[in-house]
């Protein structure tokens, strides 16, 4: 049980790095995903743990998300690459103050 | 300080028997009085069609109407004093107990227990106001026919004569204060209109705004008057006041008495007041006759009679009005004394001439009377003079100053002689209607207060000074004109209205016969007892004639028997000074009244800018600068966004564990 929770724990944070420290788009957007899959993870995990199928609902719920949010996500990272020739997330930093 | 604790102070120390009677105006009214509105109502129709009709025509009809508006505004005039006629006969032809007749007319305004209604009083009072205003707001409409010939704005002219009869007619016979008030603020208006009726003169634009502010002053304490009233008495009518005023106590009644003063010294150009009335001079003659000589300025002396139900209860605001009134009476004497423009010299006059009706009106019962009999002899002389002055200044191409004047009396014979008519009257020359009025007020005086008595007989003096120094430079002496001046004798439609005046001036002495007028106000001031006098009264008449030969005198060899120089000398005394500059009444209203408000505003000013604004200016450019300081975080960078969200995040975790396992 620990160790799908340290797993899921460990993921997360490499995701989350992921998130913060690269700066090419379609990097970001699988780091995105690792954390999600990182939380599905816990969320089965834990459902496990209390005989009860919330979690792994929840996780169909996050799946269907995710996908939902890959093909819009992609389609932006697509538009921005073709205008700009390039899917540095820091190069699209127009909208500011 | 002994002369002033004999009876001034305390004038009803002694029994206070002369209660003021209760005003009653629902005395079967019917009949003829049933037009009683219809006194106010004419002169309003006037001002309406020549003020708010007129100017909306168009074409021949706007012409005809601005050729001939004035005969409409005399008309409405004329027949407003013969319907005063008639009601005045037939009061008089009651018995005394219904001598107060009232009108309601409709309720003017009702909120909680405040009703106040458009209720006329028209008592032997009103009546006496109502044909002096009428019968010599008549003969001067007549007069300023002639006398505004050649103006252009004419039928406006004739339309604010006629809204100002109206707002003094509705002041005189509005049977509650605030009925009242309406018209002191009306007459107020047809003032300030009138004063600056030559608005293209900026002298005359300025003198306007000064009297009306001015009497904003007099007006506040009015207002506060009837406030007081309303709080005290819960009504403002004269019937309920004069009613209830028995029971307030003292302190209400010192108020009320000392608010009301403030008032009328406003209204009447009393000191403190008193500094808008010489400027007051700019407005057109007619209107100095009307206005400032003959009826509104004694508005004041009417608010006090009027309210003799509460002077009568009110020692110290009694106290107050004999003393303004004394300082009124020898400021405006003094004033009279050296001014060269001859309607200031008469102004000055009018100012000394209201500070012994007031004088009267501050003795009581035993001076009301008198006050209001001076009043119309005054009202007859000294609008008699006025017009003279117009005529005057008519033949001398509206030269006012007196230094260019001289020997006009055989170039202008009527005006001369109906001049020393009005003249002979103001003196106090035996038989003429001044020294039967003047000679009433200071006896009564005398027989209150030996100082107050003598300070008046000392006006009295003066008065005789000065108006013969008038005359003399006037009509006597030698011919200083200017070199294109041919002086020569008004037209008839301005000598009649002065002939008229002049009969009135010697004739209105006769109101006195057999005390007429004692008995005829009796129900409105209540009975007096008399005092005796220190002297017999025919005594205290010599002597007041001895210190006018005296005055006259004095005036014949100080002017008469001398060369009359054609500029004002400069190297003279310092009283003479004094007295050309208005006595410093403008320097001392600076001093007192505008420096210490200017500062106020300015310090307030400051303060409203730096305090106020600073801290709301200040507020906000705090806020807008840690605005800018913030918007530098929205820097465009995703992954930064990210960050802050994960910090985000993980303060609400700690946050949420910290409440957990806290």
């Amino acid at each position: 049980m620990t160790q799908y929770v340290v797993l899921s724990a460990i993921l997360f944070t490499i995701g989350c790095v992921g998130v913060l420290t690269r700066r090419n788009a379609i990097v970001v957007f699988m780091c995105v995903e690792l954390m999600l899959n990182a939380c599905n993870l816990a969320f089965v995990a834990f459902a496990r743990q209390h005989g009860n199928l919330d979690g792994q609902i929840t996780a169909f719920f996050v799946m269907v998300v995710a996908a939902a949010e890959v093909v819009i996500g992609l389609a932006i990272i697509m538009t921005i690459f073709r205008t700009r020739r390039s899917a540095s997330v820091d190069d699209a930093s127009l909208l500011k103050y | 300080m002994n002369l002033l604790s004999h009876s001034v102070l305390l004038p009803l120390a002694e029994g206070g028997a002369s209660h003021a009677p209760v005003v009653a105006p629902d005395t079967a009214a019917g009949g003829v009085f049933d037009l009683l509105w219809l006194v106010i109502g004419l002169p309003l129709l006037g001002a309406f069609l020549l003020l708010g009709v007129a100017p909306f025509l168009r074409g021949s009809l706007k012409a005809s109407v601005d050729k001939h508006g004035h005969l409409l505004g005399t008309a409405t005039a004329v027949l407003s004093f013969v319907l005063s006629l008639v009601l005045f006969l037939s009061l008089l032809g009651r018995d005394a107990e219904e001598r107060q007749v009232g009108q309601h007319l409709w309720t003017w305004f009702e909120t909680g227990s405040l009703r106040v209604g458009m209720d006329l009083l028209y008592d032997p009072l009103a009546a006496l106001f109502l044909l002096l205003i009428t019968g010599v707001g008549s003969l001067i409409h007549v007069y300023a026919i002639g006398y505004m010939e050649h103006d252009p704005r004419r039928r406006r002219f004739f339309g604010y004569l006629n809204l100002f009869v109206a707002a003094m007619l509705t002041l005189i016979l509005s049977a509650n204060f605030v009925g009242l008030f309406l018209g002191w603020e009306g007459v107020g208006l047809a003032s300030y209109l009138l004063i600056g009726f030559w608005q293209h003169k900026p002298s005359a634009a300025a003198a306007a705004k000064k009297a009306f502010v001015i009497n904003r002053v007099g007006d506040i304490g009015l207002s506060l008057a009837i406030a007081l009233m309303f709080a005290t008495f819960g009504t403002t009518d004269f019937g309920g006041v004069s009613e209830l005023a028995g029971e307030a106590d003292q302190a209400t009644l010192n108020a009320l008495g000392l608010l009301l003063l403030l008032g009328a010294c406003g209204k009447s150009a009393q000191v403190p007041l008193q500094a808008w009335l010489l400027d007051a001079m700019e407005g057109p003659t007619p209107v100095s006759a009307l206005i400032h000589a003959a009826t509104m300025v004694t508005a004041g002396v009417y608010l006090v009679v009027r309210s003799n139900f509460i002077y009568e209860l009110t020692p110290v605001a009694q106290t107050a009005v004999v003393v303004v009134a004394t300082v009124t009476l020898l400021w405006g004497a003094v004033l009279g004394c050296a001014k060269d423009d001859i309607k200031k010299a008469l102004a000055g006059s009018t100012m000394s001439q209201i500070g012994y009706m007031m004088l009267a009106a501050g003795l009581g019962p035993v001076g009301y009377p008198f006050a209001i009999f001076h009043l119309l002899t005054h009202g007859f002389f000294k609008a008699n003079m006025f017009l003279g002055a117009g005529s005057v200044m008519h033949g001398m191409n509206d030269d006012v100053d007196m230094r260019h004047y001289g020997a006009l009396n055989k170039a202008m014979p009527v005006t001369f002689i109906t001049f020393a008519m009005g003249y002979l009257a103001i003196i106090g020359f035996p038989g003429f209607s001044g020294f039967w009025s003047k000679d009433k007020i200071i006896e009564s005086a005398l027989a209150d207060n030996l100082l107050v008595g003598l300070l008046a007989l000392l006006g009295a003096g003066i008065t005789a000074f000065y108006m013969t120094r008038l005359m003399l430079m006037t009509f006597f002496t030698s011919k200083r004109w200017e070199a294109d001046v041919h002086p020569h004798e008004s037209p008839k439609v301005m000598t009649v209205p002065l002939i008229v005046l002049a009969a009135l001036s010697v004739l209105g002495g006769v109101l006195l016969l057999g005390d007429w007028i004692v008995t005829w106000l009796e129900p409105v001031t209540g009975h007096a007892e008399h005092h005796e006098p220190p002297l017999p009264a025919i005594v205290i008449t010599l002597i007041i004639t001895a210190v006018v030969a005296l005055g006259v005198a004095a005036a014949w060899f100080l002017v008469g028997k001398r060369e009359v120089p054609r500029e004002a000398p400069q190297d003279v005394s310092f009283a003479t000074r004094a007295a050309r500059a208005d006595l410093y009444g403008d320097a001392i209203n600076d001093a007192v009244v505008v420096r210490p408000g200017v500062g106020l505003v300015g310090g307030l000013t400051a303060f409203d800018r730096g305090g106020v604004d600073g801290t709301v200016m200040g507020g906000a450019a705090a806020l807008g600068g840690i605005s800018t300081l913030l918007r530098r975080v929205q820097n465009g960078f995703v992954r930064s966004y990210a960050l802050s969200l994960l910090g985000g995040a993980l303060l609400v975790v700690l946050a949420l564990l910290a409440v957990n396992l806290g």
